[in-house]
């Protein structure tokens, strides 16, 4: 594994976004963050700007209001990323699936590459999750344009 | 003049190193202090060369060059420090650097944004006149701006300036964005007004401000250490000292607002400074 590879598996910045989840999954990923579980220590941190962050984790099920708002967080964020849906919710849409207002699972608006289900889901099986993203962030690699947004 | 250069490229490729293992070391320390593990020692090293290596994604030319233009303003005023030059030149500078990076911060047209550009305006407005006047305490006691009459001075500086070095301290607090005065740029609240001033920066210009402030960082120390600077480990330790005290202020306090921020600096922390100016002209007498 090379420098950059390694230096990507080693720092990646989380970035969370609730799609209008039931808190349940919520609060499970905040409890990773706490003493008990830490993951700071493998380097993960907490971002508040898509435009920092290397891991995008959603939770809740993509409906008609949030897809724009999902798809634009995920543009922002530059490459290379991996998405994590946590939860039965984000995964195939759960107890809510085919709601008229509800288009499934976070899949159906971007691309997503770790599932984690559970309802809700369990701190280890989060950094389980984390760790098997990790691995696909390793295989990926940045692209190399460069690009101006106005 | 070899020797000059040599001190230059070694100070230029040294003081990183320092300051990304400091910063690991807060990183681990700070874990520690909240009964936490803690990320290793190197991964301010595995963020910035992550960075480094993300996808180029620019909201606006403009702010390349505030973001090159914070990371050389700062160089240069290392290397005002590292050779022995005159220490109101490199407060100049410092000032340049800063300037820098509220203008970034301010050339793109995001609420977030600006809010963190003034806010980092207010932090300037609050730790300036102190640094300033510390600059003053210095020249007063020593009869020179310039760094290396002052080391060469003989008598520790922290004898006759023990008031301006605790000022020293606070001033050390708000440029290393530590709470309480955390208020533009928070290395723990990533989410507060989204991250301030660096919102917009991503991928290598993020990494270019992070390598800029561990120069700052190291900086901040050398002028720290400069008050105990005759035998040259006492400076350090002094310096490590100071830098372990406020990772202790940043785990204890809660952030707080700007108004404090304000009246505490400008009443306690310049009043300690104009003190010691006092004191130096009474005892003189």
């Amino acid at each position: 594994m090379g420098l950059v590879t390694n230096s990507r598996v080693k720092s990646p910045w989380i970035l969370h976004f609730d799609c209008g989840s039931c808190n349940g999954c919520d609060i499970e990923i905040l409890a990773c963050l706490t003493p008990m579980y830490d993951i700071e220590r493998f380097g993960m941190v907490n971002m508040g700007n898509p435009k920092h962050a290397d891991v995008l984790v959603v939770t809740g099920s993509a409906n008609r209001r949030n897809a724009r708002v999902l798809k634009n967080l995920y543009e922002q964020m530059p490459e290379p990323k991996v998405v994590i849906a946590i939860g039965s919710c984000a995964c195939t849409g759960g107890v809510f699936n085919e709601c008229p207002n509800i288009l499934g699972g976070v899949d159906k608006v971007i691309p997503v590459d770790v599932y984690i289900p559970g309802c809700a889901v369990k701190p280890e099986a989060i950094i389980d999750g984390a760790v098997l993203a990790l691995g696909k962030l390793a295989e990926k690699k940045a692209k190399a344009k460069e690009g101006v947004r106005a | 003049m070899t020797n000059q250069i040599l001190i230059a490229i070694a100070s230029i490729l040294a003081v990183p190193i320092i300051g990304g293992l400091l910063r690991g070391f807060d990183r681990k320390m700070t874990a520690r202090m909240q009964s936490r593990i803690g990320p290793p020692i190197l991964q301010p090293f595995y963020d910035v060369i992550k960075l480094w290596n993300k996808e180029k994604n620019i909201t606006h030319k403009n702010q390349l060059i505030w973001a090159y233009g914070y990371f050389g303003f700062i160089i240069t005023s290392i290397l005002v420090f590292a050779l022995g030059r005159d220490i109101l030149m490199m407060l100049f500078v410092l000032v340049l650097a800063g300037v820098c990076l509220v203008l970034g911060a301010l050339s793109i047209k995001s609420p977030y944004s600006h809010l963190g550009g003034n806010r980092e305006l207010i932090q300037m407005l609050a730790y300036e006149p102190m640094l300033f006047l510390i600059a003053l305490a210095v020249f007063l006691s020593t009869g020179s701006f310039n760094v290396n009459v002052i080391i060469a001075s003989g008598t520790p500086l922290i004898y006759s300036l023990p008031l301006a070095f605790i000022a020293m301290v606070i001033v050390m607090v708000i440029k290393m964005r530590k709470s309480p005065f955390d208020i533009s740029l928070s290395h723990h609240a990533h989410q507060e007004i989204v991250r301030g001033p660096v919102t917009e920066f991503s991928g290598k210009y993020l990494a270019l401000i992070e390598l800029a402030e561990w120069y700052e960082m190291v900086l901040l120390l050398a002028i720290l250490a400069m008050f105990w600077a005759m035998p040259f480990w006492a400076g350090i330790i002094l310096a490590l000292a100071v830098y372990f005290i406020v990772l202790i202020i940043d785990n204890v306090f809660a952030r707080l607002t700007w108004p404090i921020l304000l009246k505490f600096t400008w009443t306690f922390g310049i009043g300690l400074v104009i003190l010691n100016i006092l004191g130096i002209y009474l005892l003189r007498k």
